[in-house]
């Protein structure tokens, strides 16, 4: 697992620039560093579903953040108090470390046998559904209720989408 | 120098070649979704991507002339509408969601039933929904700008 942990620390050091650098563009790229590295993450967990949608949802949302960052000049919000916001930090990480240790360590290992559940799936996906791929005969099979609920997401924050620049053109 | 809208010539030409290949492998990613990974969600966002880039390379008013906004607006309810309407054909066998259709034999490219149908409603969804955020947030740029020159 030392590739994920690399990958994990790159991700970290790219998230902190992201926050820190000067310019919007710098910030996008390196939010874009932070994606890429999550859908490398994927793949060597041997989920390739999900690293090909991670990707291309990066991808898009690299291009409308893009869009929406050159040549805007909004200065950043810089806070105040620096002092209270290293004071909290010291606070809650090591908080933050103590319960992602604990629940860590209720978590069989990564790679090791399957839950119980999942083992249900991978016998009798195949017969039920006839789909080769299990991720494709879960979600829209056993789970379709799930992504029924999903599209509707989708449908209402594209409807959200198109009122709020409606009305800004509109003012016009 | 007349000013031409969207980007250089290289990169139009550019595009020509390789937006063709880019919608190729999301009508791939899509149809194979229940053989291999990808799916409806992937593939949509593959080939809203693909028109994306015209729209990016050729400019936004230069490309809008070959393609219908209604259509796009029209065809992300209709892939809801779609993935619910075959939800509910479950019900003709019993249950919401229920896999009517044959399921034929695995590892070809007409099996699993309802699944590749999903496949097709979602990518409809999906692909028309991302492409007209994305129309829609690229409008909203155009009108900030305008305020700002009066």
């Amino acid at each position: 697992m030392l590739e994920l942990h690399v990958i994990a620390i790159l991700m970290i050091i790219a998230a902190i620039v992201a926050v820190e650098i000067d310019g919007w563009l710098s910030t996008v790229v390196a939010v874009g560093a932070v994606g890429t590295g999550l859908t490398l993450a994927f793949l060597f967990l041997k989920a390739p579903d999900l690293a090909i949608t991670q990707l291309v949802v990066e991808i898009l949302s690299l291009i409308i953040l893009t869009r929406a960052t050159v040549g805007l000049d909004a200065p950043r919000i810089k806070l105040d108090s620096r002092r209270l916001s290293i004071g909290l930090g010291i606070l809650f990480i090591p908080l933050f470390i103590l319960f992602v240790k604990k629940m860590v360590a209720d978590l069989p290992a990564v790679g090791s046998p399957i839950m119980k559940m999942g083992q249900y799936y991978i016998e009798h996906g195949l017969k039920h559904t006839g789909a080769a791929n299990i991720v494709s005969a879960i979600i829209l099979d056993y789970r379709g209720y799930d992504t029924l609920g999903e599209a509707t997401v989708l449908l209402t924050s594209v409807v959200a989408v198109l009122i709020v620049v409606r009305q800004q053109g509109r003012k016009k | 120098m007349k000013k031409e809208p969207g980007m250089s010539m290289i990169v139009k030409r550019i595009t020509r070649i390789t937006v063709s290949l880019i919608f190729l492998f999301g009508v791939y990613i899509l149809l194979h979704g229940h053989l291999t990974p990808g799916g409806g969600f992937a593939g949509g966002v593959i080939i809203a991507l693909s028109f994306i880039h015209i729209v990016l390379a050729f400019g936004r008013e230069e490309a809008m002339k070959h393609l219908n906004e209604k259509l796009i607006l029209f065809l992300e309810p209709v892939g809801g509408l779609l993935f619910l309407g075959i939800a509910l054909l479950g019900l003709f066998g019993g249950f919401f969601f229920l896999n009517i259709l044959p399921k034929g034999q695995p590892f070809r490219l007409l099996s699993a039933g309802i699944i590749p149908l999903c496949n097709i409603a979602i990518f409809l969804k999906v692909g028309a929904g991302l492409f007209t955020c994305f129309i829609a947030l690229s409008l909203l740029r155009i009108d900030r700008s305008d305020k700002g020159d009066k």
